[in-house]
């Protein structure tokens, strides 16, 4: 079950993704709309942050292509902004919550430069978008769980892009923080901004996002909520893995063989 | 050459002695490292390693004497120290460990130098011997110190010996010991005793400073040529006794070289050589299987295209010339001349005059391939969902690494299906 | 005046060392700053060799290479070999340092170089080996030049590539989104590791060099949340360690470099259990302090 977005934002072309030269992605081809809010749901291990780390080309692709904007990513990196997973950094370095957030302006800042005032004040607003304003000077190690998923929230609002990419952002966070981060989105998702989401809880899923994504090692749905959150998808999307998929997948890791032939 | 013989004909008992004592120092702390490896603490034994200077200092400053005894103990303690506290700076604050690992050796190691540089300028003429564990020394192994750091050996390998399914067991899977009820801790504990006794032993003969090459490298190396630890662990004593016989050799032929870095030498060498040509998962090995596949997909995607060709003009067994194949699928000459020599070497296609044609198992190997690519696709297309016009590019791939069971499987799932997605019939 | 040229040369080596430290350990690569130090030993010994001198910028260059080819090497075993890391950290370091004492010992005699100065360093000669030009000029002792020259060129290195170092340490994924080349920021700095290393040598030697990568800033880490504080803590360090380390190896007649590397176990220790944030010490105290608060609370509710 597809739905191809008219004016897409994000095109996956026949996307095949290996880990450590195993195949865990396959075919991913579809195509997703602009100022949509968008979750990407799937079974543990089913491939959801892959996809978009393989999207940010943090992960080399197989085959296929992303394109967004109708451009390559390095054409257009400045307009796409990734939040990588809370537990992915060493939340004792030794830096201020400012710091973070201003690292969102370093992508727009020249080799020597520092961040000037104008990028303060920016770093500043969009710590208060995120209620985190009176937090500026603290030292992340003090941070709970949902103040820092705030804070790389606030540095990815302040690379201001029109694509987000964010993984897990709702993970472990508390009620307050949920609804906040929530209320976020959906205001930047109406703004015209588009916002996809690696997201694990089910439940919730059918009353944050107006589209959705189910994977499990492939393409299972692609398409606006009513469409595509239905006992039938689901069901086929949690059922189980594909065994016959995962044995050629081991089988393609074990003989190293290249994804496309060359000729 | 003259030497080499006579190092090698034993006939003097010193030289056995030392052969002895190098051999067992060596091959013992191999086999220690090869479970500290395991387990992902090789450079733990780094640290252990450069940590014993203190003790060997301290033992000496104290008792006043070079017993090897004292000096052990002296070891023994320091090193053990050392551990405890790497364990408690990762645990208790939040430097991680590697860090706590680079402190804790360089700084044992500092005030070691501090001790041993404070012996030498006060003019203890009973000292010289202490700089021979920095870098080892083999032929300093004779008399009561063989004896005394023999014994240790042995009880190291003994107790190897005795525990070996424990130490395997944590270094595979910690978290699955302990759900089966095994004392984790306890063994943990052993393990971290015999890696300081295997630094300990090691020391005269390799030093302090590249003992870590003695419990790291050969079991790197005999990683490469098995997957079963009780080989591996053989494998690594023999690698690790190798080496030491030639330290004795050099320490022998050149007595004022320092042994260590000529032991380490060879087995890094050694080890090099396993990363490269050792079967299966060396690089070279990993090279040439590559190469093989590439034969096998070039072979298969010809005999492919054969039966293509075959199906189109309903005649299976149809000479056709090298033009004709490339007028069907794209080859490049050069590649498509060998493989259709290889294959007519191992009886799949036949040769009259300029046209090549199926053998009756050229044949049924180009149709199995067709079959499984079209297998795969209406597989891809049903159980997987992707659209017919995508599904041709993953198929060229897969196909040639389907195993049978996996065909039969997918044959039974698909009930034998009589069409693929794009309505082309699938041969059986 | 021979005292103060030892104590500033050690502290302009162990502030160079400290700032690079502080980027290896929040990255969690002091062991490859460990291995790096003991790998150029066989680059410097050639270097020795090849141009009779040990003061050429050609050394401290040529025997860098040398650095980043270990870092090379370690990445290769790992990701083509397939050897774990720290397997393949510590095949590497042992093997090229066990070179670079062969070839010690091979070239023994023709080059001006031995087992001791490779352990711990030569410092305590630093005030005479003077830099005399040809007209008969003398600058001073040579060491002193080398290593505020080599302290400038870390500054600069680090002022000019700060956010690119600093965000590829904390958050290498979100580096690379914005189009940071993570890798060429690594090689950068281990290259720079590997200049101060060799640039170090000579007056502390291959393996303390380590300590001087680590411990400071380690000890900073341990007193501080911030960065630019850990930065300057780490200054501090690196004066007080060349400080009290050359009088403690005049009092005791050791090497100074191990005295200085003592003294620097010594500051992390006490850190480690005293600092006012993070010390064991002063957790237990406020664990108990709060135990005693709770239970204060629990007799009023009564």
């Amino acid at each position: 079950m597809k739905t191809e977005a008219k004016d897409p934002v994000v095109e996956f072309h026949d996307l095949t993704v290996s880990y450590h030269k195993k195949p865990v992605l396959w075919n991913i081809d579809m195509t997703l709309p602009k100022g949509a809010l968008i979750g990407i749901i799937g079974p543990n291990g089913a491939g959801k942050s892959t996809l978009i780390k393989a999207a940010m080309g943090l992960l080399p692709l197989g085959s296929g292509f992303v394109r967004m904007f109708d451009r390559p990513l390095d054409k257009v990196r400045d307009r796409v902004s990734y939040v990588p997973q809370r537990e992915s950094v060493d939340w004792d370095f030794p830096t201020s919550v400012m710091d973070v957030v201003l690292m969102g302006r370093y992508a727009r800042l020249g080799l020597l430069s520092r961040p000037r005032k104008a990028d303060k004040e920016m770093a500043l607003n969009c710590l208060r978008k995120v209620g985190m304003d009176a937090y500026t000077d603290r030292q992340i190690s003090q941070l709970s769980g949902g103040q820092q998923q705030r804070v790389f929230l606030a540095r990815a609002l302040a690379q201001e892009a029109d694509l987000y990419f964010m993984d897990e952002p709702f993970a472990g966070v508390d009620a307050a923080t949920e609804a906040a981060i929530l209320g976020i989105m959906q205001e930047m998702t109406a703004q015209g901004k588009t916002v996809i989401v690696v997201h694990h809880d089910l439940q919730s899923a059918a009353e944050f996002f107006d589209w959705i994504i189910l994977l499990n090692m492939r393409l299972v749905a692609s398409g606006p909520i009513d469409k595509v959150f239905n006992n039938d998808l689901l069901q086929e999307t949690y059922g189980g893995k594909l065994t016959v998929l995962a044995e050629v997948g081991e089988l393609v890791k074990k003989r190293q063989i290249p994804s496309r032939e060359k000729y | 050459m003259d030497t080499f013989f006579e190092f090698f004909s034993f006939s003097d008992p010193n030289v056995v002695a030392v052969v002895i004592g190098s051999v067992l120092l060596t091959a013992s702390s191999a086999v220690v490292g090869t479970f500290t490896f395991l387990r992902k603490k090789a450079l733990v034994g780094d640290a252990v390693a450069h940590s014993v200077l203190p003790g060997i200092c301290l033992a000496f400053i104290l008792s006043g004497s070079k017993n090897p005894l004292f000096l052990i103990i002296g070891a023994f303690v320091t090193g053990w120290i050392s551990l405890v506290l790497i364990d408690n700076i990762t645990t208790k604050s939040k430097i991680k460990e590697d860090s706590a690992i680079a402190i804790v050796l360089s700084v044992f190691f500092g005030i070691g130098i501090l001790m041993l540089t404070h012996i030498q300028h006060s003019g203890n003429a009973s000292q010289t011997g202490l700089d021979s564990f920095l870098f080892g020394k083999a032929a300093a192994l004779v008399g009561s110190d063989l004896v005394t750091f023999g014994i240790v050996a042995v009880i190291l390998l003994v107790t190897v010996g005795l525990f070996f399914k424990e130490l395997k067991l944590i270094a595979f899977d910690a978290s699955y010991a302990r759900a089966l009820g095994l004392p984790v801790k306890a063994i943990d504990l052993l393990l971290t005793t015999l890696t300081v006794l295997a630094v300990v032993t090691g020391i005269q003969a390799v030093g302090v400073i590249l003992m870590a090459a003695m419990l790291i490298t050969p079991a790197a190396a005999a990683r490469f040529w098995t997957n079963n630890v009780k080989t591996m662990t053989m494998i690594a004593a023999t690698m690790g006794a190798v080496s030491g016989l030639t330290g004795a050799y050099v320490s022998y032929v050149a007595p004022a070289m320092p042994t260590g870095p000529w032991i380490v030498m060879i087995i890094s060498a050694v080890a090099l050589l396993s990363f490269f040509i050792a079967p299966k998962r060396g690089i070279v090995s990993r090279a040439v299987s590559q190469r093989k596949l590439q034969y096998q997909i070039m072979d298969e995607n010809l005999l492919k295209a054969l039966f293509h060709l075959g199906e189109e003009d309903d005649d299976t067994y149809k000479g056709r010339t090298a033009e004709e194949i490339v007028e069907k699928r794209h080859f490049p000459k050069s590649r498509l001349m060998s493989s259709l020599k290889r294959l007519r070497r191992e009886g799949f296609l036949t040769k009259k005059g300029s046209q090549w044609a199926f053998t009756e198992a050229g044949k049924l190997k180009g149709q199995r391939v067709v079959k499984l690519h079209r297998l795969w696709e209406l597989y891809l297309s049903k159980y997987v969902k992707i659209a017919a016009d995508h599904v041709h590019e993953d198929a060229e791939t897969i196909e040639h690494i389907i195993t049978p069971e996996i065909e039969a499987e997918l044959e039974r799932m698909l009930e034998y299906p009589e069409m693929d997605p794009h309505e082309e019939r699938i041969p059986y | 005046m021979d005292a103060f040229y030892i104590i500033t040369v050690s502290t302009l080596i162990a502030i160079s060392c400290g700032i690079l430290g502080c980027f290896l350990i929040l990255r969690k690569m002091a062991m490859v700053g460990d291995a790096i130090s003991h790998a150029v030993l066989p680059g410097i010994v050639l270097a020795y060799f090849i141009t009779g001198t040990r003061d050429s910028v050609w050394m401290i260059v040529g025997a860098g290479m040398l650095g980043i080819f270990t870092t090379f090497l370690i990445e290769f075993f790992h990701k083509k070999a397939r050897l774990q890391t720290d397997a393949a950290i510590g095949v590497t370091f042992t093997w090229l340092f066990a070179l670079g004492i062969i070839l010690i010992s091979v070239f023994a005699g023709q080059v001006d170089l031995d087992q001791d100065c490779v352990l711990y360093g030569e410092i305590a000669y630093v005030p005479i080996d003077l830099w005399i030009t040809e007209s008969g000029q003398n600058y001073g002792p040579r060491a002193l030049h080398i290593s505020y020259i080599v302290l400038i060129l870390i500054i600069l290195f680090v002022r000019i590539g700060f956010k690119q170092l600093y965000l590829t340490t904390f958050d290498p994924a979100f580096a690379a989104t914005v189009g940071i080349s993570v890798s060429l920021w690594n090689y950068l700095l281990m290259g720079a590791v590997s200049m101060t290393t060799v640039a170090s040598f000579d007056s502390v030697g291959a393996i303390l060099v380590v300590a001087l990568l680590v411990a400071p800033p380690a000890t900073a880490y341990l007193l501080t949340d911030k960065f630019r504080n850990m930065l300057i803590i780490t200054c501090v360090i690196a004066v007080v360690i060349s400080f009290f380390g050359y009088y403690l190896a005049v009092y005791l007649d050791g090497s100074i470099a191990g005295a200085i590397v003592s003294v620097a176990g010594v500051l992390f220790i006490l850190a480690f259990l005293f600092s006012p944030n993070n010390g064991i010490v002063f957790k237990r105290f406020m664990q108990k302090r709060e135990a005693a608060r709770m239970s204060r609370g629990a007799l009023e509710k009564v």
